[in-house]
């Protein structure tokens, strides 16, 4: 038997299939726009790339590996704001901002990281939400570097890369895509890969990790950093779109925005999260059209579902299919003591 | 291979370990026995470093490890299961087994392959073959029957490669018959791999019958030691321990 077609090795396609997965999604993302040229449609999606990968990025400690972080919006506005004072320099490319920004922010979470991950639970979250609060109050006191509470003014300006012009509406909308999809495949990448087993082993028992040799910390800082790094570029697309940067980027409701996403869409499925955003984004864009009361009808919508389903729609989704599966494909194994099913709630079945 | 001198623990009032000093040769099958709350956990928990003693050094390979993570301790070769399972409860068999072999392997900061990785695979599938969960290899951890659970712990633990492995009951919340399957399965482990093995066990039979060492604690202290031979015979372990009624002499027919 050649070594490529061992048990283990029949799965090793799996890259292959997320990449082709990954050109479907962009050739969709590509072709919206093209059928249906209202530029509030464009808009639209480019503020879901942004908000996207926030939440997607926080899933990767909230739903992976189990660290509730209430501070990952820092992170996004760092992407921002870097990124931003890097082009108003004027002596900067696009893509040397991108990688500066992303590298900065990485950096920046490096040392939070360092500190918040030996932190158990509550404590984590707290810490993350302290330092959040730290950026906020720094971007909003400095002044002179950031425009403080009036944000960052004065347009972002975009020079040509690669004798593209992103000053085009439809050509800044497909660079964005790219970026977004790129990012997307990267975290699958992370959360298939060795490392992402082992985040899932950290999620379920850290102290069992811990006795088979994982190094629970390193793992978790990891994660941690790259998690911001993908946020970043969450925060950096939106700041090249609205050609600004605002404190709000950075404000503790912008995580907390992101935490309802990951409800709403749910942890079981990889993309579930882009299911929350799609989901707020809407409720956020129809609802404050028709009233002024929106807040009240997100809190009551996000009740439903949380209290009413007590999971993300993705999962109520991902469920059902499980459960259509399941009489087929598993069944007890014959003469296995009866199989009972322990804990429920978010630990029930399988996450991903 | 592992030797614990002069071991001491106080949790407050409570003397849990009370210099222990105990040599375990290499390749050896040792049983620790005890009443309930005689510290035998506790005595895992110094030598695995989870925790630390207050006196005491613990040998090996011929070092002193107190002191060390028990991260490093169990790089140094000596891996542990629990006597309450502990799984990782989204994960299936086959899944936790290869990330355990993965993270044995230095493998778990590896982001650019897929898993699971091939080689880590097959160990995986071994463990899974000597223990028979092979059958099993696709169900979630939390979905698996009791004695599975636990022969899923001691495949974990297997997985480290260990030289000296730890098991804190085994056989723990199982029915007689369950019992003696899964005790001939830790038997036939260590006939196989030929590593250090301790274990803790409160059932008689078993401990006399596969045991080539006994040590028996009470209030953290050892009360004897010594073949299956010598410790049913001692006078202080029929007394305090075994009482009077334990019908020895059945369990000379069947050892
Ligand atoms: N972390 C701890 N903190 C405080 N007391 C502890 C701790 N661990 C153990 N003890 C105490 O030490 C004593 C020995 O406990 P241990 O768990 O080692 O007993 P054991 O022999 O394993 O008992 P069992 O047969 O019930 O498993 C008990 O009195 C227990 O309450
Ligand atoms: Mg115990």
């Amino acid at each position: 038997m050649r070594p490529g077609l061992s048990p283990a090795g029949l799965r090793r396609p799996g890259l292959a299939r997320d990449v082709a997965i990954a050109l479907t999604g962009l050739a969709l993302l590509l072709a919206l726009p093209m059928a249906f040229p209202a530029p509030a449609l464009r808009d639209f999606l480019i503020y879901f790339f942004a908000y996207g990968l926030l939440a997607m990025s926080l899933n990767l400690l909230v739903g992976l590996t189990g660290l509730v972080s209430f501070g990952h919006a820092a992170y996004f506005a760092t992407g921002a704001y870097v990124f931003g004072l890097l082009m108003q320099t004027g002596r900067v490319s696009i893509p040397v901002g991108v990688l500066a920004a992303v590298g900065g922010t990485a950096l920046v979470a490096l040392v939070i990281g360092a500190i918040c991950v030996r932190l158990k639970e509550i404590y984590f979250s707290f810490i993350t939400l302290a330092f959040q609060m730290f950026i906020h109050s720094v971007i909003v006191t400095w002044v002179s570097l950031t425009g403080g509470d009036q944000g960052l003014r004065g347009g972002i300006p975009r020079p040509p890369v690669l004798g593209l012009d992103l000053n085009d509406a439809r050509t800044l909308y497909g660079a964005c895509a790219v970026v977004f999809v790129l990012c997307i495949l990267a975290m699958r990448q992370v959360s298939q890969s060795p490392f992402g087993y082992t985040l899932r082993m950290i999620r379920d028992n850290p102290a069992r990790a811990n006795f088979l040799g994982v190094d629970v910390t390193a793992m978790k800082l990891g994660i941690f950093v790259f998690a911001a790094a993908m946020a970043s570029v969450g925060g950096l697309i939106l700041a090249l779109f609205v050609s600004g940067a605002y404190p709000e980027f950075a404000f503790w409701t912008t995580s907390g925005e992101a935490i309802f996403m990951i409800m709403l869409g749910g942890i079981k499925i990889f993309l579930g999260p882009l299911v929350g955003t799609l989901l707020l984004q809407t409720l956020n864009h129809f609802v404050t059209i028709y009233t002024e009361h929106h807040g009240l009808v997100l809190g009551t919508v996000i009740l439903v579902i949380v209290l009413g389903l007590r999971r993300g729609l993705a999962d109520v989704l991902f469920d059902w299919l499980q459960a259509r599966r399941a009489p087929r494909a598993a069944g007890p194994a014959p003469g296995s003591l009866e199989a009972e099913p322990i804990g429920d709630g978010a630990l029930k079945g399988r996450t991903v | 291979m592992l030797r614990v001198e002069h071991l001491s623990k106080s949790f407050g009032g409570v003397r849990a370990t009370r210099d222990v000093s105990i040599d375990f040769p290499a390749g050896s099958l040792t049983a620790i026995i005890g009443p309930n709350g005689a510290g035998k956990t506790t005595f895992f928990n110094l030598i695995s470093g989870h925790v630390r003693p207050d006196e005491g050094r613990v040998l090996f390979d011929g070092t002193d490890i107190v002191g060390l993570s028990s991260l490093e301790v169990v790089r140094r070769g000596m891996a542990r299961a629990f006597q309450v399972a502990s799984l990782f409860p989204s994960l299936t068999v086959r899944e936790a087994l290869t990330a355990a072999v993965v993270s044995h392997q230095r493998g778990s900061r590896r982001v650019f392959s897929r898993f699971p990785v091939a080689a880590a695979g097959r160990r995986a599938d071994e463990i899974m073959d000597l223990l028979g969960l092979a059958p099993k290899a696709d169900v979630l951890s939390a979905n698996l029957s009791h004695g599975d659970q636990k022969l899923l712990d001691i495949g974990l633990a297997l997985a480290m490669d260990p030289k000296v492995l730890l098991l804190d009951e085994p056989t723990a919340g199982m029915g007689p018959e369950e019992r003696w399957r899964m005790i001939g399965k830790v038997h036939r482990l260590w006939e196989v791999t030929g590593m250090t093995m301790l274990f803790i066990e409160h059932d008689m039979d078993i401990v006399f019958k596969i045991a080539q060492t006994i040590h028996v604690l009470k209030y953290g202290a050892v009360l004897a030691q010594g073949s299956p031979d010598e410790i049913r015979r001692n006078q202080d372990v029929i007394d305090a321990y075994l009482g009077t009624d334990h019908r020895l002499s059945e369990t000379v027919g069947e050892a």
